[in-house]
């Protein structure tokens, strides 16, 4: 538009831009367009704003009636009582209980799957493998509760008789499963990003290809790796209903994984279902429990972040 | 003349060769460990399911008695929350992401919206339900109905959604763009009419997957109060409904045999319809996109 060959054709570009200008109805809606898209991206962030506001309004309502002391160090939490106990930490305990399971089974199994898709396999295998391993990603974990309650759980009970119905074991297991592919599928991606010139060089001087993972492959790709195990654990924490309908109901401190517990999700779950009345304290108290879940949960996905950003290796 | 001794140097690496041998094999266990785990869940969930799959099943009312059971109201519900998730999404979604690759500016509020998207993704969905139980459910006094939770479902996969669109839109070359331009068409031509018929391919495929976890996720629904038993459709989208994934919680959390069997047979028509819209998802992938 900003060389003209000729006058004439000078003069006919005049003459359109000028008509384009006149074009009122098309300029209007260049101008409104951008703002309804920007509507829509407001609304991400008013999400974020509702669940802050929503959590941290009701939460503090839930504080009026129990104190934050309590909250955080009362070894007990039962509020079905009058007046009910609110300890947070049985809740955080049973949490931690399953989720220290889930990790126990998803980083060996997720690392090694994610070393011989990367390292090992060819390339025909992994594009065979990695996809159906992303398939148990997919599936809705109202499966896996059901598989953990209705299979592991009787499955288990035969090894350990004294296995109660609900426990931490069979949901802790299955939960493992459901992240193995999280871990598995981002530290692949982040050991397949490691040139392969690195790879050569150790191989050159007589490394096997299993000293190479281990020894070069892994650290090379540590970042990612410890970024993925970060956010598999996130995702454990925040899941719901595998330990809603096979961990049980009853919160406790204690360490043994055969016996029922609650995690701060499933006394969610519980709660909703069971019509606690509007405005009472059982009520507000998920929204303190819902506020402690989504703390741990930001934690470990700003840790997730931060972790893939600062120790990222250049090459 | 040898210079290298072979049997010194097999000697010394035979541990280590060993030792590769019996790691790789560890490894690729551990690989299909997780196969055989997915082949484990379908047999048995088949198995259990399969027998009390028919017809009647999916045509029948929630019913007391197992053998009269099925999931009419919860199928449908489904499809009634699915009905507002759909386009709530797709237009927030694709809008956010225009918004995002083609208009923002590259400052600290663009900044601070990628930042807050890719963190709401990580929040678990039972706060989601928390979220739409006070602002939907209460606030806005919509009850359990279908529109409550499927605002609540469609604010869920949003952050999904939008990263899909966006990558979608980002790898359409900017040759095209700039031929456009050249046309002289105006911004907002260029994108209805040249960026967002060449991304439409990956949206879609982005958004099916993304409304497939719609369809699976139960722990907000539990949270919003959506009633686990219904023997009524909703007619509206104000009515109350309740949908597969709740029936299947439903009939799992019973103590008697026969319902675990029935939640087995709900979770085949579940999987079913996931399978079959991550296939569609593949199928567009594959046929529509091209490579720039």
């Amino acid at each position: 538009m900003n060389s003209m060959s000729s006058d004439k054709e000078q003069f006919s570009v005049q003459k359109l831009i000028a008509e384009k200008k006149k074009n009122g109805a098309k300029k209007r809606t260049e101008k409104i367009v951008p703002f309804i898209l920007l509507m829509t991206a407001i609304v991400s962030v008013l999400t974020t704003l509702g669940i802050l506001f929503t959590l941290l309004f009701e939460t503090f309502t839930f504080f009026r009636h129990v104190s934050l002391i309590e909250f955080l160090t009362n070894d007990t939490w039962y509020p079905f009582s009058d007046p009910g106990e609110y300890g947070i930490l049985p809740l955080i305990s049973g949490t931690l209980r399953v989720t220290g399971i889930a990790i126990l089974v998803a980083v060996p199994i997720g690392l090694s799957a994610a070393i011989y898709l990367s390292e090992f396999a060819k390339d025909r295998v992994r594009r065979i493998i990695k996809p159906i391993l992303e398939v148990l990603g997919g599936i809705p974990t109202i499966v896996y509760g059901f598989f953990a309650l209705t299979f592991v759980t009787p499955l288990l009970k035969n090894f350990i008789p004294s296995l109660e119905i609900f426990n931490a074991l069979s949901p802790g297991i299955v939960m493992g499963i459901m992240i193995t592919p999280t871990i598995a599928s981002l530290s692949e991606d982040a050991m397949s990003a490691v040139p392969n010139s690195i790879r050569q060089g150790s191989l050159a001087l007589g490394a096997t290809k299993f000293e190479t993972a281990i020894k070069v492959v892994l650290p090379a790709a540590a970042s990612g790796i410890i970024a993925s195990i970060v956010l598999g654990i996130s995702r454990a924490i925040g899941e719901t209903m595998i330990v809603s309908i096979a961990g049980g109901s009853t919160p406790n401190l204690s360490l043994d994984v055969t016996r029922s517990i609650q995690t701060m999700t499933a006394y969610i779950v519980q709660v909703a279902q069971g019509d606690a009345g509007y405005g009472t304290t059982i009520y507000y108290s998920i929204y303190a429990v819902g506020f402690t879940l989504f703390l741990f949960t930001l934690v470990m996905n700003l840790l997730a972040t931060w972790i893939s950003r600062r120790i990222r290796e250049e090459y | 003349m040898k210079l290298i001794d072979e049997k010194r140097v097999s000697a010394g690496m035979k541990r280590r060769i060993v030792r590769n041998a019996i790691f790789k094999n560890l490894f690729l266990f551990a690989t299909l460990l997780c196969l055989l785990f997915l082949i484990v869940l379908f047999y048995r969930i088949l198995s259990q399911g399969l027998p009390h799959l028919d017809w009647h099943f999916l045509n029948a009312l929630p019913s007391r008695k197992p053998e009269n059971a099925g999931i009419y109201t919860a199928l449908n519900g489904t499809l009634w929350m699915m009905a507002v998730v759909v386009p709530v999404t797709m237009i927030l979604g694709i809008g956010t992401a225009i918004y995002l690759e083609e208009y923002a500016k590259d400052n600290k509020f663009t900044t601070f919206i990628r930042v807050n998207i890719s963190n709401l993704a990580g929040v678990p969905s039972v706060v989601y339900g928390l979220l739409g139980l006070t602002i939907f459910v209460r606030a806005l006094g919509l009850g359990t109905s279908v529109l409550a939770a499927g605002l609540t479902m469609s604010l869920l996969i949003l952050p999904v959604v939008i990263v899909a669109a966006q990558e979608a839109i980002r790898a359409v070359p900017n040759s095209l763009r700039e031929a456009s331009y050249g046309m002289g068409a105006t911004k907002w031509q260029t994108i209805l009419h040249v960026v967002l018929p060449a991304a439409i391919p990956g949206i879609l495929t982005g958004t099916i997957l993304a409304l497939s976890r719609a369809i699976g996720e139960t722990a907000p629904l539990v949270v919003l109060g959506i009633p686990l038993y219904l023997a009524f459709l909703p007619s509206s989208f104000l009515d109350e409904f309740t949908a597969l994934p709740m029936q299947i919680y439903n009939w799992t959390s019973r103590p008697q045999a026969e319902f675990q069997d029935l939640a087995a047979a709900g979770i085949i028509v579940l999987l079913a319809i996931l399978i079959l819209m991550n296939s569609v998802a593949i199928l567009i992938r594959n046929k529509f996109q091209k490579r720039y």
